[in-house]
């Protein structure tokens, strides 16, 4: 979907830049190599020759783009199969209920389910309100507390809010510097009124992987029903719903290059999960989720498991492949760089770093051309430092200057070469400017300062 | 018109005659839409220009959905679907205000979701009038306020009909909120986009809409919220990330939301002149139908109902039996999300125009692709099919032998 282009000259460049305006779909990406690798004290401060064609994408845990080969799949149900899946009564009806079902059928082959245990929603924060909602409310008479962890996703963290607001009592499990859960601690919140543990299986901020099996074991043990987040999980890793012992879990359609506005609950049969549906209505899906199913969205999202499932390995080589040569670029060039959440029980293609002396906005502003986040997508309006930094005891410095680089199905080697020498190239010419950093080079240790205001 | 002439106008069968269940992606809505499927847009990024983008498209999209109904741009809220708007307008109104009041009014005749949403709050504790209709499937506005009490916190009236297209005097009850300040709330699924809608005149202070019925994406609806005069506040269903004014939180679908504005910038361009083209081949098809059959009976008041809406009942013939005849056209016996039951449809029922010809009732729905040729040949299939089976029927044969069918006493149900 790329092409990065190398060395042209200005002339051309400017054709090309009109052209890429033009075609939108295309993305073209200027490289004056040139102007990043010169040694003069004027330009290395310059900002100037940087912001060229579209940025380069590396937000993957914000959002993927569609494959094309998922769009291929779903144009057909958007041009000619256009029926509402459930009109029983003429052939439009039935041949997108066929759509709809086998897409049911490649959702659950992903994560070893059976069909009829998945349920169509509009994506995972949907899927999350109806696993902790749900549960939490069809089980209310005899359980009121759930069990969760400070770094969920924040409509996990909300949903659990609404709940206490209702009377239900929550346990918000701290995680280690690493961002993992402590199994004893989580053991030892378990308690009889117990109905729910919901933990999420990779952190979309800094990518740490929590022991899911060994938290569905402790689940099971104690017949507590376990709800695992796997937004930013599903088709990346390998899942099965059976030998983890997960009662729920949350899928989206758009984290795995499938489309917006789509996703799936996963709800066990055997010991049957119930839950209280939160939209009422014309009882499809089971009763769980009424709503007309979106028969083109839910056929790409079929197609985009299917997809995760046949190129997972692949895939998850080549994050990791491309994530080890990003980290020896700036490993090599850098000091001072710290990586947030666990470096070994991690999902490579989310790399979370704080550039210590350096403040991430000057650095996401710097870097223009490659699209980042410092965090969360839905909070990144704020510019408070990220709960989950600080729940994993970031300092509040350290917490304002992390970066996420989200690697995805379509990054290329050029472009993560490019990026880490740009990331390197700002640092250091932030670093120059700060005076925090001239300090520490010359041997103060900053936190002995007493600063004389806030 | 013979057989051999719509042979030659080329007609695709099966006829699609089931535009309120759900229509066609325009092919104009889909060339807008393709281009955001391959962007790398979360709506909702803020730190780079991706992000900024696809926010942008999404505006403009809330702008041209709030341009049709003369609302802000900034009371669109977009959801899931109709489905999810409806529970969210009612439920979230009902769960904000329940220290205000605990009654709720709404209509026998409303979509599913809007009852079960209502037979849900019951469960809480609230207390839900459902109002009947008069047999043309209007409600009496005198009923309407005599079921007023001080605990009502909302009424809840849809505007068009699903099944049987019939409007409601969305206007004058809207008044009569306003005038008992009672937050007024309307599905409007089946109407936006095909009659001329204002918020303010019309006094609607929440509103559903849908995109798939006004030839959108599935997958996207919209929430009209009034925020002045008087604000309405809302529990949301959904928590999370606070997107939507923290109303809906979840990335909102930029292709969607794109699709979804875009249909309804056409539909407010052509709204007029489809109305008109409708409207004519509506009634070619129950005119041609009424010939042959004088007796056919129309569901739902004839001058109150969106243009493309036609719900008939045969009498002496039973409805699964002509829609089996009648195969080469897609249409169904009432609302999609029930048609797997072979129960006569409860909106039908609640018209009390006999127990016989409950079951007998079959919805056509016309729209923007329906074509005066495939109408005719629609007209033609039904008038042969229904003259067949009513020939078979044995509760003609005793009509006409004398035998008034009201005093037949049957043995089972």
């Amino acid at each position: 979907m790329f092409r990065v282009i190398k060395n042209l000259p200005p002339v051309l460049c400017k054709h090309l830049l009109q052209r890429s305006v033009h075609q939108e779909n295309a993305i073209l990406m200027f490289v004056q190599t040139k102007n990043l690798q010169t040694d003069s004290a004027n330009e290395r401060f310059s900002l100037k020759h940087e912001e060229v064609g579209r940025p380069l994408y590396f937000d993957a845990q914000a959002t993927t783009p569609i494959d094309p080969r998922v769009l291929d799949a779903m144009l057909p149900y958007l041009v000619s199969y256009h029926g509402n899946p459930h009109s029983r009564t003429h052939a439009y009806g039935w041949e997108s209920e066929a759509g709809v079902e086998k897409a049911r059928e490649q959702v659950a082959n992903l994560i070893g389910a059976d069909p009829k245990e998945i349920i169509f929603t509009s994506g995972a924060t949907e899927s999350n309100n109806i696993s902790v909602k749900g549960v939490a409310h069809f089980y209310a008479p005899r359980k009121k507390h759930i069990v969760t962890t400070q770094i969920e996703h924040k409509c996990v963290l909300d949903s659990c809010r609404a709940l206490e607001g209702e009377g239900f009592k929550i346990t918000y499990l701290p995680v280690g510097a690493n961002g993992i859960i402590c199994l004893q601690e989580l053991e030892k919140a378990l308690t009889p009124e117990t109905s729910l543990v919901s933990i999420m299986t990779i952190n979309n901020e800094i990518g740490v992987q929590q022991p899911v099996t060994e938290i569905g074991a402790i689940c099971k043990s104690k017949k507590i029903f376990f709800h695992t987040d796997a937004a930013q999980a599903v088709g990346k890793i390998p899942l099965d719903v059976n030998s983890m012992y997960i009662d729920l879990m949350s899928i989206s359609g758009h984290k795995i290059y499938g489309p917006k506005g789509v996703g799936a609950l996963y709800i066990r049969r055997r010991p049957r999960v119930r839950v209280e549906p939160i939209q009422s209505g014309g009882g499809q899906e089971r009763g769980m989720r009424s709503g007309t199913v979106p028969t083109p969205l839910v056929v790409g999202l079929g197609a985009a498991c299917e997809l995760a499932q046949r190129e997972m390995a692949y895939d998850h080589a080549w994050m990791e492949k491309l994530a080890n040569r990003f980290l020896d670029k700036i490993y090599t060039k850098l000091t001072h760089v710290i990586r947030n959440g666990d470096p070994k029980q991690t999902y490579p293609g989310c790399v979370n770093l704080s550039f210590a002396y350096v403040e991430g906005e000057s650095l996401l502003m710097a870097l223009k051309d490659v699209a980042l986040s410092s965090g969360s997508a839905c909070t990144s309006a704020s510019l408070e430092p990220s709960y989950v930094l600080r729940a994993i005891g970031t300092d509040e410095d350290l917490a304002h200057s992390s970066i996420r680089f989200g690697l995805g199905r379509f990054t290329t080697i050029e472009e993560v070469d490019y990026t880490a020498e740009k990331t390197i190239r700002h640092v250091e010419r932030l670093r120059e400017m700060s005076p925090l950093w001239e300090m520490v080079q010359e041997g103060v240790d900053i936190k002995t300062i007493q600063w004389s205001q806030h | 018109m013979n057989m051999e002439k719509i042979r030659n106008a080329k007609i695709k069968l099966p006829i699609f005659l089931d535009y309120q269940s759900t229509t066609k992606v325009d092919p104009r809505v889909l060339e807008v839409m393709i281009p955001y499927f391959g962007e790398f847009s979360n709506a909702h990024s803020r730190s780079h220009s991706f992000g900024w983008t696809a926010e942008e498209a999404v505006e403009k999209a809330r702008k041209h959905i709030a341009d049709l109904v003369n609302a802000d741009s900034k009371e669109i809220v977009f959801t899931s679907g109709a489905t999810e708007s409806n529970n969210m307008a009612i439920k979230g109104v009902a769960h904000f205000y329940k220290n205000k009041g605990n009654h709720i009014i709404t209509v026998c005749t409303e979509h599913k979701c809007v009852l079960d949403s209502c037979r849900h709050l019951e469960n809480e504790g609230f207390k839900v009038t459902y109002l009947s209709v008069k047999q043309n499937g209007i409600i009496d506005l005198l009923k309407l306020e005599e079921a007023i009490t001080d605990k009502t916190i909302l009424i809840s009236v849809m505007m068009a009909n699903n099944e049987i297209g019939v409007m409601q005097p969305v206007k004058e009850i809207g008044a009569m909120c306003r005038k008992h300040n009672i937050f007024f709330h309307t599905d409007a699924a089946q109407s936006f986009g095909k009659v001329p809608i204002d918020v303010n005149e019309m006094n609607i202070d929440l509103m559903s809409l849908s995109s798939h019925k006004i030839y959108g994406p599935m997958g996207i609806g919209a929430l009209y919220v009034r925020r002045k005069n008087p604000r309405v506040r809302l529990t949301p269903l959904i928590s999370g990330g606070g997107q939507e004014r923290g109303m809906r939180s979840g990335t909102v679908p930029t292709p969607l939301a794109v699709g979804f504005g875009e249909a309804a910038r056409i539909a407010k361009e052509e709204m007029e002149i489809e109305a008109s083209k409708l409207e004519e081949l509506r009634d070619i098809l129950y005119n041609k139908i009424k010939e042959a059959f004088p007796d056919v009976v129309l569901n739902g008041d004839y001058e109150n109902r969106i243009p493309g809406n036609l719900n008939l009942s045969f009498p002496y013939v039973e409805g699964e039996s002509l829609i089996m005849a009648i195969k080469d056209l897609a249409v169904s016996s009432g609302s999609a999300c029930t048609s797997a039951s072979l129960e006569p449809s409860y909106v039908i029922r609640s018209l009390n125009n006999g127990h016989d010809l409950e079951h007998s009732s079959i919805r056509f729905g016309l729209g923007r692709f329906t074509t005066k040729d495939e109408v005719l040949y629609a007209a033609d299939l039904v008038t042969k099919n229904v003259g067949r089976l009513r020939e078979m029927s044995p509760l003609l044969e005793m009509v006409q032998e004398g035998i008034d069918l009201s005093t037949v006493k049957w043995d089972s149900h």
